[in-house]
């Protein structure tokens, strides 16, 4: 017994020692996950960009990171551990963490945070997200086009303004090509759930839709579109091999560009807190190849993605008008400014529905 | 020979307190083949998962926090099931805790209430709690439907009440639309015991908990009752015991633990109302309150034990990119072996001679 403590101190002691060496040379990353790193969706996709992250910067790099964490008291328990256990820039993925993030952030000042999705920001904490409303505004028009029924299916996740401005694009896309196009819409209020997602594909589909779009990170609404013989667009990843009948496109969340950049910032110690809100242009995401769908509907959504890319063409392009019929404020000059998109609250017209929580 | 598992004629006392440490023995071998499967050094990663998180004040804390709950609702499950009621719905009745007492801290909310907020809403969410472990108890003693169902089915009311809630009327009006009430007041948080730590008064209300499970089931006749009702129904009823009202009354002081629980979770690390307060704090406390041989002080310890297979856990994934997985199954194999040892209390096994008839007959 006394042997295996001895040996246990040793082991221990040798332990502390080595990562002691290891963090005079290499800067320590930490991520926090939402969901397993086999989600192959939202985590997935984090998870990803961490590989391209070491197999770019591994040699003055070493990344940690904490799957399946939940959103609840754990989150700053988890976040603190990256802390305790050395890490300099720490990168948390989901929106619910923001908090925590925050929290944690305030207490360790020279410890650099970097919160996915959210709004709030300190000196040492930055937030990054994506433009996927830009994604979605070419998912709508390829959907009009493609639906036979004019009913699109749409899972969403969270009514926050994140997923409401992408059913918003989508429909305003959509509306391009036909007017009179509908869209019907559950909210499973989870991000992951295989089960739930599932069962509103298949529910959106006995309710007459055609086409299913999704906010939530699994790929079990695409399976159920494959198996029913109709069309759907993938989220976060590449879908194509749940779906190859399937699937039209995929929004890909590529954040790989983003964190090399940030670790290099951090090495070179020009780090600083910034709002880093990524479109098309910047490749923060990408679309997945144009599947399933004629040519001329592919060479349609490939010249908005070009369109949008280089800012020709804003999805939220003035004037937008509510669904009860009440002009949008024009913030930004012919389109919809910023922080009206980051914190929007209402559908537009022609979604016949009811936002919940309104 | 045969090994066959026989009947003892009586418990065996030695065995009833050593069968959770073979069963912890028994786990942390089966650990050590998956580490070594895994190709990680299985004493480092021991150290890792079980001494690690003790040499730090910062762990100990946490582990603390993470036991709180815990322990508090395990030692109400603990008097329900020695007295032969099953309440399964611990979960539920902690959400109805978390929910009523919220209730409070969101209507004071921005109004100079005083001190008595947090009291008060810890009365609320015990009351709650008790409340609801209410139903299913007169359920089961007025209609004699099960208490296992009935309360396991209530979890899930409560979970859809605060989802509603909490995405309805109680959402915070700057969360740009997402699931959660404001922050609560600081009037109405729990207050940490440690400067820049996480350990909260309710770890100290748990240890009060504690004792006062000790004192009730040691010291008392209402806990002599109990533990007659659950071991030897025909004695209680002989000797005059009423069952049915034990029911009702451990039904309400779990109920009233595990909401106490809730609240002290929501108004302590958490800092307000959202979905998924509760990594499924109430089905873990059945595993606790069974590990520490439904007995305070062992559940005390069952409670810091489960807590540090968490904490070391993460470690486990910092220090030595352990999956979680591993923390799962090992959770799972620790509460397998305790069963499984659980059986020798009441068997033993023996060899015996099998018959010759037997052998030729395999063939």
């Amino acid at each position: 017994m006394k042997r295996t403590l001895f040996a246990a101190a040793a082991i221990l002691l040798a332990g502390c020692i080595n990562s002691g060496a290891w963090a005079a040379d290499k800067l320590k990353v930490g991520f926090i996950y939402l969901g397993p790193v086999g989600d192959l969706g939202w985590t997935y996709q984090h998870e990803l960009a961490r590989q391209a992250l070491v197999k770019e910067l591994g040699d003055k790099i070493e990344t940690t990171f904490l799957e399946n964490v939940p959103e609840g008291p754990d989150a700053e328990r988890a976040i603190e551990q990256l802390v305790r256990a050395g890490n300099k820039l720490i990168f948390t993925t989901s929106f619910g963490y923001m908090d925590p993030t925050l929290k944690v952030a305030k207490k360790y000042p020279n410890v650099h945070f970097e919160h996915c999705s959210g709004y709030k920001r300190d000196k040492n904490m930055s937030t990054y997200s994506a433009r996927w409303y830009q994604g979605r505004y070419i998912q709508g028009l390829i959907a009009a086009k493609m639906s036979k029924a004019g009913v699109l299916g749409y899972i969403g996740s969270f009514p926050i303004p994140e997923v409401v401005s992408g059913i918003n694009a989508t429909m305003l896309g959509a509306q391009t090509i036909n007017p009179n196009i509908k869209v019907k819409i559950i909210w499973v209020n989870s991000w992951f759930d295989p089960g739930k997602e599932a069962d509103a594909a298949k529910a959106l589909l006995d309710q007459g839709a055609d086409m299913i779009m999704q906010h939530t990170d699994s790929p079990a609404a695409m399976q159920v579109s494959s198996e029913r013989g109709k069309l759907a667009f993938g989220q976060d990843s590449e879908m194509i091999k749940f779906g190859p009948k399937a699937q039209l496109t995929s929004i890909l969340d590529t954040w790989a560009p983003y964190y090399i950049e940030r670790v290099k910032a951090e090495l070179a110690g020009t780090w600083k807190s910034e709002d880093t809100w990524g479109g098309l242009e910047s490749k923060m995401f990408e679309m997945a190849p144009y599947t399933n769908m004629p040519d001329d509907v592919k060479k349609m959504a490939e010249d908005t993605q070009a369109a949008i890319a280089s800012g020709k063409l804003h999805p939220f392009k003035c004037p937008v008008v509510t669904q009860d019929g009440k002009d949008v404020e024009c913030k930004g000059g012919d389109h919809l400014e910023d922080t009206q998109i980051l914190g929007m609250n209402f559908y537009v017209k022609g979604i016949d529905d009811k936002l919940p929580g309104k | 020979m045969q090994l066959v598992l026989e009947k003892r004629a009586e418990r065996s006392a030695t065995i009833a307190l050593i069968s959770p440490l073979i069963a912890i023995g028994l786990t942390i071998a089966t650990l050590c083949i998956v580490f070594a499967v895994l190709g990680k050094n299985p004493i480092a990663a021991l150290a890792v998962y079980f001494i690690d998180p003790l040499t730090d004040g910062y762990s100990l804390q946490e582990i603390a926090v993470k036991a709180t709950p815990l322990v508090m609702i395990a030692i109400g499950l603990s008097l329900c099931y020695l007295a032969n009621a099953w309440n399964i719905g611990a979960e539920g009745q902690f959400l109805i805790g978390a929910v009523a007492g919220s209730w409070l801290a969101v209507k004071t909310q921005g109004t100079d209430a005083g001190h008595w907020v947090l009291p008060a809403m810890l009365v609320l969410g015990a009351a709650a709690g008790a409340l609801y472990a209410l139903i299913p108890a007169i359920c089961k003693v007025r209609f004699g439907a099960s208490e296992i169902l009935t309360s396991l089915m209530l979890v899930y009311v409560a979970d859809l009440l605060l989802d509603y809630l909490v995405r309805g009327p109680w959402r915070d009006p700057q969360g740009f639309n997402f699931p959660t009430t404001a922050e609560f007041d600081p009037v109405a948080t729990v207050p940490t015991l440690i400067e820049g730590g996480r350990l909260h008064l309710g770890s100290i209300i748990a240890l009060f908990v504690v004792a006062a499970g000790a004192v009730l089931l040691g010291r008392t006749i209402k806990g002599f009752e109990i533990r007659v009702v659950g071991a030897a129904p025909r004695a209680a009823r002989f000797g005059g015991f009423n069952a049915n009202q034990l029911v009702l009354l451990t039904f309400a002081i779990s109920g009233a633990l595990a909401g106490l629980a809730g609240i002290i979770e929501v108004a302590g690390p958490v800092g307000h109302l959202q979905p998924g307060i509760s990594p499924g704090y109430g089905f873990t406390a059945i595993i606790v309150a069974f590990l520490g041989r439904l007995n305070p002080i062992g559940i005390l310890i069952a409670g810091l034990f489960l807590a540090l297979t968490f904490i070391g856990g993460e470690q486990a994934q910092i220090a030595m990119k352990i999956p979680l997985d591993v923390t799962k199954v090992f959770q799972g194999i620790l509460l397998f072996y305790v069963l499984a040892c659980d059986s020798l209390i009441l068997y033993r096994f023996r060899l015996i001679s099998s018959s010759p008839k037997v052998q030729s007959g395999a063939h």
